[in-house]
């Protein structure tokens, strides 16, 4: 099984690879750049999903946490710059790793007092310090203040980005299927039955909380290396619900869903851009329908292998 | 165009729309017309930096008009630059914008400029040449301004009796303001953003302070006299252009845009109006109709007629042209007293 897994892990990392070289080769830089916009996308949405969808509470900061992944890391790569190695790829891998985790210890000092409320609580709550993170970014002269950071190492490329697509994928999975997972599932869908189960609530959603910011903090440390630029007016409030978005559409609680709503939330303003002025006006349009037509988004709670696994069987 | 500076980037294409519609008319630019490709950003900066990428490598653009803020400027330039096609910044005055590199280009002053401006206005025309100087320590404009002023103004003979600081967001500015007086300046220049600047006018006036107030384009606010009262009144500054400005080019210009429009052109839709016409202009004398020859032909640009002024490119890629200097007269109005060249 172990030498299995690896062998996939590598098979995907050669597709991966050579995909990029393919793409940069044939493929309009637009497209490109679309592409990778979207898979910054899935990895917010499947984030997010893990609070909002899985373990039932309702997060309105997630920009605020990609904040911290994105300034953290290009702290590290274009302000303080120690050496070179942090213009390589494998110094900005760190980077952004080391942003991730001054996200989830973000998550973690944001969590602890807030997720002891519930419901419209929480997420006013976490709108809020998403908004101070903003604010505090704001305010650093050192890193740009409101006139934004420019220069970052432009490394994160389609490679990087898919790489670590897949493994949210991988790691979300799994620990969903693991007692962790079902455990957080539990609180989700009832609180009082999974606490007289003795599963320790605040305990798991916690644990929910920081693996969430932790990877919105690694989204946030791709697109600063993609970008080349950030600026606190790359993490408003906007970018949150948007975030709220991906994973309503795709269907809170499924992993799959997260990732089609990363995809469509990305790609359709981009598909609008024809309409020019009234893009956004077609845009919430068509979530309205969407809404209306499927409430329980794309896939509801469900993954898209059971949805077509059940349609076999019957 | 739409987003929290939504009304600039309308300004903005207004004028743009207007200046290539009359070239198109006159035939355009060696026989072909200019087709105009206009996204909105949202004011967001990683959508100006996907829209340029778009603009550059599927539309095949080969000039860019934008951005109006400096940081979107400075973003979208980065691609500019990577993909070497020239960029023409309205309105970005941060020196910043065109250091991103040699394809980034701007058609409106810096920063620093308005601070020489004001200390040559304060001792010919005013002939003051006593100054103290209230600068906001925490903006990179109003340091930029502070410093110029007092290079010039001691280079002309001026004296500059106080040097103080506040920090944008404070309120009161009483002692600070104490020690200025004990100095018995003539002129008092704060360069500022409207907001503070209303409050250290009334203040000073409180503690009975009757030096001249001058200060920069960040007095450029409806908002100032609301919130600065009778206090303001009688202090001046400075600006990129006046619809008051009796020269007849401004004067077809605003006569024209009224027409189209049926508003008084802003600040905004004149530097829209003139980063459009030194486009033009560049492309019309470029060897090629290519990029790179474009870029050349830009870098050349000198003495050009614009309605802001004639405007000659530096090899910091930034515009050498006038600025004019407005009187505050009353509530919202402030009057054309001069034009002041570089």
């Amino acid at each position: 099984m172990k030498v299995f897994q690896s062998a996939i892990l590598i098979a995907v990392v050669g597709i991966l690879y050579s995909v990029n070289y393919l793409l940069e080769d044939m493929v309009n830089p637009y497209v490109i750049r679309v592409i990778v916009n979207c898979g910054i996308g899935m990895i917010l949405a499947m984030s997010l999903n893990l609070v909002n969808g899985c373990a039932g509470q309702f997060s309105l900061g997630h920009a605020g946490f990609m904040a911290v992944g994105a300034y953290t890391s290009a702290t590290l790569t274009t302000v303080l710059a120690l050496s070179p190695f942090f213009k390589t790829d494998v110094g900005v891998g760190c980077a952004i790793v080391t942003g991730g985790v001054a996200a989830a210890l973000a998550g973690y000092l944001v969590g602890l007092p807030s997720l002891r409320l519930k419901g419209d609580y929480l997420a006013i709550v976490t709108l809020g310090f998403g908004e101070i993170i903003r604010i505090i970014f704001l305010n650093i002269e050192d890193v740009g203040g409101a006139r934004g950071l420019p220069g970052i190492p432009p490394r994160a490329n389609f490679f990087w980005v898919y790489l670590w697509v897949v493994i949210t994928f991988m790691a979300l999975l799994r620990l969903l299927r693991s007692s962790y997972g079902r455990a957080i599932l539990s609180v989700r869908e009832n609180e009082i039955a999974a606490e007289s189960m003795g599963v320790d609530i605040s305990k798991y959603k916690i644990v929910a909380f920081v693996v969430s910011s932790f990877f919105a903090g690694i989204a946030g440390g791709l697109f600063a290396h993609f970008q080349s630029f950030i600026d606190p007016n790359s993490f408003v409030f906007n970018k949150s619900v948007e975030a709220v978005i991906m994973v309503v559409m795709g269907g809170m609680g499924s992993l799959s869903g997260a990732i089609f709503g990363g995809i469509i939330v990305t790609l359709l303003p981009e598909l609008l851009r024809v309409f020019e002025q009234y893009r956004m006006v077609i845009f919430p349009l068509i979530l309205i329908i969407l809404m209306l037509v499927r409430p329980m988004g794309l896939f509801g709670h469900k993954e898209i292998w059971e949805l077509f696994k059940k349609k076999a069987s019957s | 165009m739409t987003g929290s500076e939504s009304t600039f980037g309308v300004s903005t294409h207004k004028g743009i729309l207007m200046a290539l519609d009359e070239v198109n008319k006159a035939g355009g630019v060696k026989g072909k017309k200019i087709q105009l490709k206009n996204y909105d950003d949202q004011g967001q900066a990683s959508e100006a930096v996907t829209i340029v990428t778009k603009l550059i490598t599927q539309d095949k653009v080969s000039l860019l008009l934008g951005e109006v803020a400096s940081s979107r400027s400075i973003a979208a330039g980065a691609v500019a630059q990577q993909y070497k096609v020239p960029m023409v910044s309205p309105s970005s005055t941060n020196p910043k914008v065109t250091q991103v590199g040699d394809y980034i280009f701007r058609v409106c002053f810096i920063d620093p400029f308005q601070g020489s401006v004001m200390a040559r206005f304060a001792i010919n025309n005013l002939k003051l040449k006593k100054a103290a100087v209230f600068r906001d320590i925490k903006a990179d404009y109003s340091v930029g301004l502070a410093n110029f002023f007092v290079d010039e103004y001691k280079k002309m003979g001026g004296e500059v009796v106080a040097d103080v600081s506040y920090a944008s967001g404070d309120m009161d500015f009483k002692s600070q303001l104490t020690s200025i007086k004990g100095k018995n300046p003539d002129v008092l220049f704060v360069p500022g953003y409207y907001t503070e600047v209303g409050l250290v006018a009334r203040q000073a006036r409180e503690l009975g302070l009757k030096a001249v107030l001058l200060g920069g384009d960040g007095w450029d606010s409806e908002k100032l006299t609301e919130i600065g009262g009778d206090a303001v009144v009688g202090g001046y500054f400075s600006n990129h252009y006046s619809h008051e400005d009796q020269s007849p080019v401004v004067q077809n210009f605003v006569a024209q845009f009224k027409a189209r429009y049926g508003e008084v052109p802003s600040g905004l839709a004149a530097q829209g109006y003139d980063a459009a016409m030194v486009a033009v202009d560049a492309m019309k004398r470029a060897s090629e109709l290519s990029p790179k020859a474009f870029r050349e032909a830009l870098a050349q640009t000198k003495n050009f007629q614009g309605v802001t002024g004639m405007i000659t490119i530096n090899e910091e890629r930034n515009a050498v042209k006038p600025a004019v200097v407005l009187k505050v007269v009353g509530p919202q109005k402030f009057s054309y007293v001069t034009t002041i060249n570089p």
